[in-house]
């Protein structure tokens, strides 16, 4: 049996920890608190580009734009969003095992790496075309949109064929879903939903055209750029929430490993005491033995 | 009376800025301006700054819309806007600075101004000052 010093320190060390993951859990809950609230208010217009986007080239029968087709040469680019710090739990190696084992693993990629994290770790096997770790600390519209056009031009000068996010989609505090999007080239009308179906029936038979004003090359040319970084905007959004809602959930399993620790390490530093009176109070009794 | 309402939805990265069914809306393009009513042909177009005049069945709207774009079907339109404002969210002197300055980068038209810049920074100052008046 450990000796009772080595129990004590053992516990004094374990104490100290759970300190830390306790002041760490407060500070993600309260960051997250406010990350929340931002991708709840920016949750709608992310939704509504989206949807509105698609439904516009839903209803533009066949388009010809550069946008919509994919690139004959170049990597398949991917803009992956992590976090800058550790202690997340699964949060960062998540988004990253969706690339390395997902649907892309075998494709030459090239990574937009926002977040020390992935880049770091994709940086390995892969080519990082840009970094951008810095922004994800407070993301900012303009920033997302200097990321968009830079990415945006890639695309055009044929670097990069096709363009995916790669993110952590934040539905509730507990639960966040590690997600592949694909921004570039748009493919319209992917969407599962049956009533959106049945609406896209009806407009087919209505067959009511889009109209664009100004001509659709041009009224896309400005439209798409918008679309692109208002997705990445809404993504880096959603990533920051769940990842302090990933580090306050990390933080808090490891307080309570901590607490369950320190009851087990009490329990055995009382056994240890306990019998060392015992083993006390029988070497006394029997030198008095001995003596009488 | 009811029936020549349509659905209007503006909403901007930070929140819905306005939802509700109006009459008719009328904005900026650019193209120029259009005004929509109920049962308007599908059409997407490209805002240009100017004042969105919202008619509701009680009265009119105004705000400033910057930037963003717009799809406009029968029976609903949405507006994607990147910046709106209504007059009571804006900075008088700060649009009047903003127009002074813009008015003075065009007058002094060296190579390096950035003509288009400064073209919308004062389009945008315009809509700001007369929203308010």
């Amino acid at each position: 049996m450990a000796s009772m010093r080595d129990i004590k320190r053992r516990k004094g060390s374990i104490q100290s920890t759970q300190q830390i993951t306790k002041a760490m859990k407060l500070v993600s809950t309260v960051k997250l608190q406010r990350a929340k609230s931002n991708a709840e208010r920016s949750k709608t217009y992310f939704h509504a580009m989206y949807d509105t986007v698609h439904s516009i080239l839903r209803k533009s029968g066949n388009l010809e734009h550069r946008y919509l087709k994919t690139g004959e040469t170049g990597k398949t680019g991917v803009i992956v969003i992590t976090s800058n710090r550790g202690l997340a739990g699964g949060y960062n190696s998540n988004v990253v095992k969706l690339i390395t084992q997902g649907a892309l693993a075998n494709e030459d990629l090239a990574i937009y790496a926002i977040g020390k994290k992935g880049r770091d770790a994709l940086g390995r096997k892969y080519e990082i075309a840009q970094d951008y770790s810095d922004y994800i600390e407070e993301p900012v519209y303009a920033e997302a949109m200097r990321m968009s056009s830079q990415v945006l031009k890639d695309f055009e000068e044929g670097r990069i064929k096709e363009i995916y996010i790669a993110y952590t989609g934040f539905k509730n505090t507990v639960s966040h879903i590690p997600t592949l999007l694909k921004l570039l080239p748009i493919i319209p009308g992917q969407e599962p939903d049956a009533e959106k179906e049945g609406e896209l029936q009806d407009e087919i038979e209505n067959n009511t055209l889009m109209n664009f004003e100004p001509e659709e090359d041009d009224a896309l040319d400005l439209l798409i750029p918008k679309y692109i970084t208002s997705l990445i905007y809404g993504c880096m959004i959603e990533a920051v929430a769940a990842e302090n809602g990933a580090r306050m959930q990390a933080m808090d399993s490891a307080t309570s490993n901590a607490e369950e620790m320190i009851d087990k390490l009490t329990l055995m530093y009382n056994r240890a005491r306990q019998s060392s009176i015992t083993q006390e109070l029988t070497e006394i009794i029997a030198g008095a033995n001995a003596i009488s | 009376m009811a029936d020549n309402l349509f659905k209007l939805r503006i909403i901007t990265p930070d929140r819905t800025f306005y939802e509700s069914d109006v009459v008719m809306v009328e904005f900026n393009t650019t193209e120029g301006e259009i005004g929509v009513l109920k049962g308007h042909i599908p059409l997407t177009v490209v805002v240009a700054p100017g004042i969105i005049t919202i008619t509701e069945e009680s009265g009119t709207k105004e705000a400033a819309l910057h930037a963003g774009f717009a799809e406009v079907l029968g029976d609903s339109v949405i507006i994607m806007a990147e910046i709106i404002e209504w007059p009571s969210e804006i900075d008088l002197e700060r649009a009047q600075e903003a127009r002074d300055r813009a008015e003075e980068r065009l007058r002094a038209r060296t190579p390096e101004t950035d003509i288009a810049r400064a073209e919308t920074a004062l389009q945008r100052a315009m809509a700001r000052i007369n929203v308010i008046k």
